[in-house]
């Protein structure tokens, strides 16, 4: 028990380093250009395939990851300049179509260029072992992985917006778009900067989902709704919220599905737990997101007020 | 609506197969959906994300009364109405304390977690869903007949376009359009908005429960997908396409985006290569982008700035 506690409190933390790399991007996003961007998922999905084809090209895992992640970028720059460049003075409506339009294209464009089967990308020897987290406690490297680049990633992130010129440039951009600009920030550059950063952030995601689970068309989708859940739990706009919501919903979806069928099962009926129990699991996280908004309706760290 | 109404006539006249009339049917339930959703996207502001779930739970309220062998229409629909004002009423006053994206994110919230109770109602197929059988109504009306159960569904778009006609014409109707424009303002008049808006959530809710037992009976089959956040996505889209917080609109809209998905693919076909089609949501998407970056107001607006110009 104490065991698989532990193996699940770090599957969770895995789950939430994640959803944070996909979620620091959006929040960024949504909170410096004021733009809902529902297509987030799919640069997570062609993250995931640019991985597995350059890593297949080059036959080198570490060398695949760093081509692929400039990639993830350009693409991210290109989708900003053609389309959304046009939508920051839209309402957010208009905002949700258009990205719900972009999430149709990528996945069939990823249709006609990969085809519609599912893609396996295996681990290199050296990372798909075990290791040792706690003495008698082994736990899969390529997961430990994830959790530490993922740590790194969000230490950062949190670097590059408190203590860069650039991130000076960006909370003024968010705080006031007009008086930055007046100032004689480009502030046009700026946004594309960031939207490409998110975009290699969602893409580093989808490199590391990749070997776990498969690389198919519309895998990014379940997670831009989760990631949209963290960011709404952590207050729009802050890094810091999305960080600790991250850690929160990954533990809450993954503990809750291992324990709460077991917990209900002590409670109740065995053949009532097993089909409650992880239909409850699965509405958990909105559960926790529902109860969260009517208490606080901006979220646990609203990055700005009024 | 005329061309509608004329349209199985029409059909058999040319001796066409009978799947037009089922297609237009299917058209006709999810604009009834579109409109509820206009009701309070266009005219009330609120953009709700999870507008499906009524849909699953009005097909679903079909589909349990089915399962236990309960066919008479006049039981299923009225308690359709009531449950989904349930729903409706406990998922409005916890979303409506919210406003703006945080809205647009609470109400996808709920939809996936009744969309998850489907899937978890083992008893009622689960994931696979269930068969539903159509409802009776006493002998006086033959749904499995193609044509009474068309102008069944015709003659309920008819009612809840005129009771939508006399909602947005009433003092509550104007109430919610000032909701619209400036929620503070009519705050600030002595209206309890909070209630408004409430109540127009409900209304919205039932008549999105409706377009969902008809759609149980059109399809015989009740699943979770129908309340999937995709099908939400689509709802928001053919009002938009249609032009919102208009009457027609919707109903346009739905008709333009649901012919498009079942034509897009053969005139791909045809124009493109063979094969094309199969990557039609390819084009669907862009089509998508463009309509909201430059046909603002939707397909209604651009018909009304035609007839302007012959005018």
């Amino acid at each position: 028990m104490g065991l698989l506690l532990i193996e699940q409190a770090f599957n969770g933390l895995q789950f939430g380093v994640m959803l944070f790399l996909i979620a620091a991007g959006l929040t960024l996003v949504f909170g410096i250009m004021d733009l809902v961007n529902l297509s987030h998922g799919s640069l997570v999905m062609v993250g995931a395939y640019l991985a597995t084809t350059l890593i297949e090209w080059t036959g080198s895992f570490i060398l695949g990851i760093l081509l692929a992640l400039p990639s993830t970028f350009l693409v991210g720059v290109v989708v900003e300049i053609v389309v959304l460049r046009t939508l920051y003075e839209r309402d957010h409506l208009d905002q949700v179509l258009a990205t719900f339009g972009l999430i149709l294209f990528f996945n069939e464009l990823i249709r006609i260029v990969w085809g519609p089967a599912s893609l396996y990308s295996g681990l290199p020897e050296s990372i798909s072992g075990h290791v040792e987290i706690l003495p008698g406690v082994p736990y899969p490297a390529f997961r430990l992985l994830i959790i530490l680049v993922g740590l790194l990633v969000a230490l950062l992130i949190y670097f590059i917006v408190a203590r860069t010129k650039l991130g000076m440039l960006i909370r003024a951009g968010a705080s006031n778009r007009e008086m930055a600009g007046a100032l004689g920030v480009n502030i046009r550059m700026l946004f594309t900067l960031v939207f490409g950063l998110g975009a290699s952030f969602a893409g580093l995601a989808g490199m590391m989902l990749g070997p776990l689970t498969s690389v198919e068309p519309g895998m990014g989708e379940p997670l831009l709704i989760l990631a949209f859940v963290v960011i709404i739990i952590g207050g729009i706009g802050s890094i810091r919220g999305a960080f600790i919501a991250a850690v929160i919903v990954g533990l809450v979806d993954t503990l809750g599905r291992v324990f709460l069928p077991m917990l209900l099962r002590s409670l109740v009926a065995e053949s009532t737990a097993d089909t409650v129990g992880p239909a409850l699991a699965s509405m958990l996280i909105y559960i926790l997101m529902a109860g969260i908004l009517v208490f606080r309706p901006r979220g646990l760290f609203p990055a700005r007020t009024g | 609506m005329i061309l509608l109404a004329l349209i199985p006539i029409l059909i058999q006249f040319l001796e066409m197969p009978v799947f037009y009339t089922e297609m237009f049917c299917r058209i006709m339930i999810l604009a009834l959906a579109a409109m509820s959703l206009d009701l309070i996207l266009g005219f009330g502001g609120m953009v709700s994300f999870g507008h499906a779930v009524y849909l699953g739970i009005g097909a679903y309220t079909v589909g349990i009364f089915s399962y236990y062998g309960i066919d008479n229409g006049f039981i299923q629909f009225p308690v359709t109405l009531l449950v989904c004002a349930a729903f409706a009423l406990v998922i409005g006053m916890m979303s409506l304390r919210t406003s703006g994206v945080y809205f647009i994110m609470i109400t996808l919230a709920f939809a996936q977690m009744v969309y998850f109770l489907g899937i978890s109602l083992e008893e009622f197929g689960g994931d696979d869903g269930m068969p539903a059988y159509r409802s009776t109504f006493g002998g006086l009306i033959d749904l499995y007949d193609p044509l009474s159960f068309y102008y069944f569904v015709f003659a309920m778009l008819l009612a809840v376009l005129y009771l939508c006609h006399r909602i947005i014409h009433s003092r509550f109707g104007m109430v919610l359009q000032g909701c619209k424009s400036n929620e503070a303002r009519m705050q600030a008049l002595g209206f309890p908005t909070y209630r408004y808006k409430l109540a127009a959530f409900i209304i919205s809710g039932m008549i999105c429960g409706i377009a969902g037992a008809l759609f149980a009976n059109w399809n015989e089959f009740v699943s979770p997908a129908a309340m999937h956040w995709t099908r939400s996505g689509d709802l928001l889209i053919m009002v938009i396409l249609g032009g919102m917080g208009t009457l027609f609109g919707p109903v346009l809209g739905t008709v333009l985006f649901l012919l498009l998905e079942e034509y897009l693919p053969e005139w791909m076909d045809a124009l493109l290569f063979p094969g094309a089609g199969e990557h039609w949501m390819g084009v669907l998407g862009p089509l998508l982008i463009l309509l909201v970056l430059f046909a603002r107001g939707g397909v209604h607006s651009l018909l009304g700035r035609l007839s302007l110009r012959h005018g």
